[in-house]
């Protein structure tokens, strides 16, 4: 029966590793290019509220952000909201003005595509809001999204 | 001199690098969605005196006052309580003067002419309301109108609306279900 001979145990072989190098290296490459560094930092707190019926934000060139919440710093800048452009803290009369350079800053056939995405504490007023979709009324930013995270189903 | 051959580089450290930058950028990426409730805004109003006159019955009232709490059409609810309000308000009831009018109209992407009701829920807040209570109100009347916007696919092609493909189906459901939530002018009782 040598046709059913048991192989000879030869010990473990090494592993050629030397493509693990490039391996690793496409794997690198893939996060290098997916990568989107954080452009600001922000400096109000924001716990984004929860809802059930959103939608994805495509186009992320496309949007503009608005911050609003309590500052991080409360102790230098106290603890009621604040609007956050870009990285400094502006006021309402600020915003249009923003929403201008945004506008400039895109091309011109994507201007009317902007979206502004309001990234907003859930302890914020209303007031505040409000005061500032009236300026984005008046810069002609209509298109807007109330930015929340996914909640579980309530019911 | 004698030449000699070039010594070669040993290259087993090169994975290690590799490693190091790949964990750098691991870290760094934010691979999160940006995700949320997309409204758009009415264009400004040139004059500020020009209401528009809508009738009492074609509009239901929602208002949230500093405290957080909701007043549907005149009586105190519930979020819980909204959805059913706003799609039992946006339904079709013929002759019923309690209930928005409607009129029929030519959906061409759908080649079906429909009732389409001409109800519109206001939503009012106040300076005070906090936004986590707006966000529960909008995201309470999406899903209404998202409801009703499943229920329609479903009837006319078997498919709940956010499985549709179809552009032209897309377009032709939200032409026959339009987002009608029209938001006021804030009233300055609440305190900033």
């Amino acid at each position: 029966m040598s046709r059913f001979k048991t192989k000879k145990n030869k010990g473990a072989t090494a592993i050629n590793t030397s493509s693990l190098p490039d391996i690793i290296f496409m794997l690198l490459f893939f996060f290098m290019v997916t990568t989107v560094m954080r452009e600001v930092s922000l400096k109000v707190k924001l716990k984004l509220p929860e809802a059930t019926e959103i939608q994805k934000l495509e186009k992320k060139s496309l949007v503009s952000y608005i911050y609003i919440g309590p500052p991080v710093k409360s102790a230098l800048y106290g603890t009621n909201s604040r609007i956050q452009l870009n990285d400094t803290f502006a006021s309402v009369d600020d915003i249009q003005e923003f929403v201008a350079k945004e506008r400039e800053d895109r091309d011109e056939a994507d201007r009317k595509f902007i979206t502004t995405s309001l990234k907003i504490d859930g302890i914020t007023k209303m007031g505040i809001v409000t005061d500032v979709k009236q300026e984005l009324r008046k810069a002609g930013a209509l298109k807007i999204n109330y930015s929340t995270r996914k909640g579980r189903d309530q019911k | 001199m004698a030449k000699r051959a070039a010594p070669e580089i040993n290259a087993g450290s090169m994975a290690d690098i590799a490693f190091l930058l790949l964990i750098f950028f691991l870290v760094t990426t934010t691979m999160d969605v940006d995700t949320g409730i997309t409204r758009k805004l009415p264009p400004p109003v040139e004059n500020e005196d020009e209401d528009i006159d809508v009738k009492d019955r074609n509009v239901l009232k929602v208002l949230i006052n500093s405290h957080d709490r909701l007043l549907i059409d005149g009586k105190p609810g519930l979020v819980s309580d909204l959805k059913v309000k706003a799609m039992d308000f946006m339904s079709i009831h013929p002759g019923d003067e309690e209930y928005p009018e409607f009129d029929v109209k030519m959906i061409d992407e759908l080649g079906m002419e429909r009732d389409m009701s001409k109800g519109i829920i206001s939503l009012k807040n106040d300076r005070g309301t906090s936004y986590d209570m707006y966000i529960k109100v909008q995201n309470e009347l999406a899903s209404a109108f998202n409801q009703m916007k499943d229920d329609l696919s479903v009837e006319l092609f078997g498919l709940k609306y956010t499985q549709l493909i179809d552009k032209k189906k897309i377009k032709g459901i939200n032409k026959a279900i339009p987002v009608r939530i029209s938001e006021a002018e804030p009233e300055d009782i609440g305190g900033r």
